[in-house]
């Protein structure tokens, strides 16, 4: 009997681990969208396009290398550093021409981006559904407390939270991301000084959007790759976002936990319903606390 | 133009085009007869947007669901209940300004990107219920092949329901626009410290403004029903609602028809490059970035700006 006990326990720890490490692709995502809003203070709707390009990039690179591991970890280098790329021509060449524009323009350029991009995938990749496989090392399922959990999700358990602590370092202990968190709080002052800000806007707007394509490559083992998972995603990171406090990494990473672990509970108690029950966190933090759980920087 | 000349054609105009709409369907083939109906159903919606968001200077980014609410409603209770038919035209409409009336007032408290941010967390929770309530609301198939009156069987008949139906809601829209609400609500987008200091409740003023959209909002969500005769949950996603939205700013959003403009103009994209090539948002794409560099003000505003005379000469 006791038996029993332990190993249902066991099994409804592993269900919130599993959900807890599908946050940790939400908070890359949602890291970069906050870095991008607390910088450049736009809602980059264009941001779920573009972790979806990662996620093609991933499945591409992978394609080429074969059946070779290698091929897994060079896409999840490879894949966000072409999704920066794609990110910073669209900045240097049109987005940077906006900056002094009025908020709605701004907002409706990257929407913009968003519907080219999307068709620009249709175009390269076509509409199949694809898929990535991960190398041996983290295929199957380990044994945790009696009941098993797939080892791929142990691997983003640990990555989410290294990413947390390199953005930390990255953000606060480098000179660049020291004026990057400047021009946040205040623009002006920080061009004041003699900093060039656009190139300031240009680096945050290219770093928020190599995480983006970063998620998408992490994501891309566990889904099929397709068209559409842009969409899903987008809204989930504006209010992983929001219920944080804008532009507040830590708060990120607070919204993408209380994401994965409502959607872990409402598969347990409502399964139909779970999708729902995020989104009821979402309107009750807001609700308590419009301005997020953290401090935002706006 | 001078000023009077401007005022006693645009009557003349607006009876001209509207005799014009009367006549189409029977000189047009039938799918353009749809196309027509569609551009209508889009242009109340889009109208209903542009009373918040124009003229409310309100960041209304989820109003893609109170289209959803009219529209879910009256195919609810067509399919589910044996209530007289007008009862659930009427009833889609109010739902819709109730809900408005609910999400308005937890947002109103809030500003800008928050208010935003606020509408869309409930928005989305409207949308994963209905997207998942397959004993009611069909779940993510919908509900379709909704059954219909005699009267408004068939294109043809639809399209002079629907195009009486704008004409109408286009004139009570108008005669909002120029009451004293509306300049008041005007005056409340260009400076609300101003308008509160001076006495206005800002926020009563912004909840009206929200009822009443919405209210416009479930009209065209009913209309939709009577077009299509199906509802499905992607009405409320938010790609609808930013849809809309560009409507308003492609036409122009700070002037009055603009948005009918933005709703034709997006409508016959769709359609037209969609029978051409599949990447018809690749298009649309491709517009909205020349629209933002070449025209901020959009196409109508454009075109009011080019006609009408400069008011440093008066």
């Amino acid at each position: 009997m006791e038996a029993d006990q332990a190993v249902f326990l066991s099994a409804v720890g592993n269900h919130f681990l599993v959900g807890i490490s599908r946050a940790m692709i939400l908070f890359v995502v949602s890291a970069g969208l906050s870095f991008i809003l607390g910088v450049l203070r736009v809602p980059n709707v264009a941001h779920g396009s573009l972790y979806m390009i990662g996620a093609f990039f991933a499945h591409s690179v992978t394609t080429v290398f074969g059946g070779n591991p290698l091929g897994f970890w060079l896409a999840l280098l490879l894949a966000p550093l072409m999704v920066a790329a794609v990110s910073l021509v669209a900045e240097r060449a049109l987005f940077c021409h906006l900056y002094e524009r009025e908020h709605l323009m701004l907002l409706l350029f990257t929407f913009a981006l968003m519907l080219i991009l999307g068709d620009l995938v249709k175009l390269v990749w076509g509409a199949d559904y694809r898929s990535v496989t991960a190398p041996k090392i983290l295929q199957g399922s380990l044994t945790l407390f009696s009941s098993p959990i797939p080892k791929y999700n142990l691997f983003l358990l640990a990555v989410g939270p290294v990413i947390a602590v390199a953005l930390y370092l990255f953000s606060n202990k480098t000179r660049i991301g020291k004026i990057a968190r400047a021009a946040a709080l205040d623009r002006e002052m920080v061009s004041a000084i003699g900093i060039n800000v656009s190139w300031v806007f240009s680096f945050a707007f290219v770093l928020g959007c190599f995480l983006a394509g970063l998620g998408g490559a992490l994501v891309a083992p566990t889904v099929s790759v397709t068209l559409g998972m842009d969409h899903d995603i987008i809204i989930e990171a504006f209010l992983i976002v929001t219920i944080g406090g804008l532009g507040n990494m830590w708060g990120a990473m607070a919204g993408s936990l209380i994401f994965g672990i409502t959607q872990s509970f409402g598969v347990l108690i409502l399964p139909q319903f779970a999708i729902v029950f995020p989104y009821l966190a979402v309107v009750i933090v807001l609700l308590l606390k419009p301005k997020g759980l953290l401090k935002s920087v706006w | 133009m001078p000023v009077a000349s401007r005022k006693r054609i645009l009557p003349v105009f607006n009876v001209l085009l509207l005799g014009l709409l009367t006549v189409i369907p029977s000189i047009l083939p039938l799918f353009y007869i749809y196309i027509f109906s569609v551009i209508f159903v889009t242009a109340i919606l889009a109208m209903s947007l542009n009373m918040v968001v124009g003229h409310g200077g309100l960041y209304q980014f989820h109003h893609g669901v109170f289209y959803g609410i009219g529209a879910y409603t009256l195919a609810l209770m067509l399919t589910k209940t044996e209530l007289p038919i007008w009862a659930g035209f009427l009833a889609g409409p109010f739902c819709a300004a109730f809900a408005g009336l609910i999400i308005g007032l937890f947002c109103i408290r809030l500003n800008r990107l928050y208010f935003a941010m606020l509408q869309i967390s409930l928005g989305s929770l409207v949308w994963a219920v209905t997207f998942r309530w397959y004993k009611f609301t069909g779940g993510d198939d919908g509900i379709h092949g909704i059954s219909l009156p005699d009267a408004l069987l068939g294109i043809h008949r639809a399209y002079y329901v629907i195009l009486a139906v704008m004409a109408v809601c286009l004139i009570l829209m108008y005669r909002i626009y120029k009451s004293p609400f509306g300049i008041t609500l005007r005056a409340i987008r260009d400076n609300p410290e101003r308008c509160a200091a001076i006495g206005i409740n800002v926020r009563m003023h912004q909840l009206f403004a929200i009822v009443l959209a919405t209210f416009f909002a479930g009209v065209a969500g009913v209309l939709f029903v009577v077009v299509e005769r199906s509802v499905f949950p992607d009405l409320m996603f938010w790609v609808l609602s930013l849809e809309i939205m560009i409507m308003c700013l492609l036409g122009g959003w700070f002037t009055f028809a603009g948005p009918i403009l933005g709703a034709a103009i997006m409508v016959s994209l769709r359609t037209f490059a969609g029978v051409y090539t599949e990447y018809w948002t690749l298009i649309l794409g491709v517009l909205l970035i020349l629209l933002i560099f070449f025209l901020p003000e959009g196409v109508m505003g454009y075109l009011m700006k080019k006609i009408q005379p400069r008011k440093a000469d008066s």
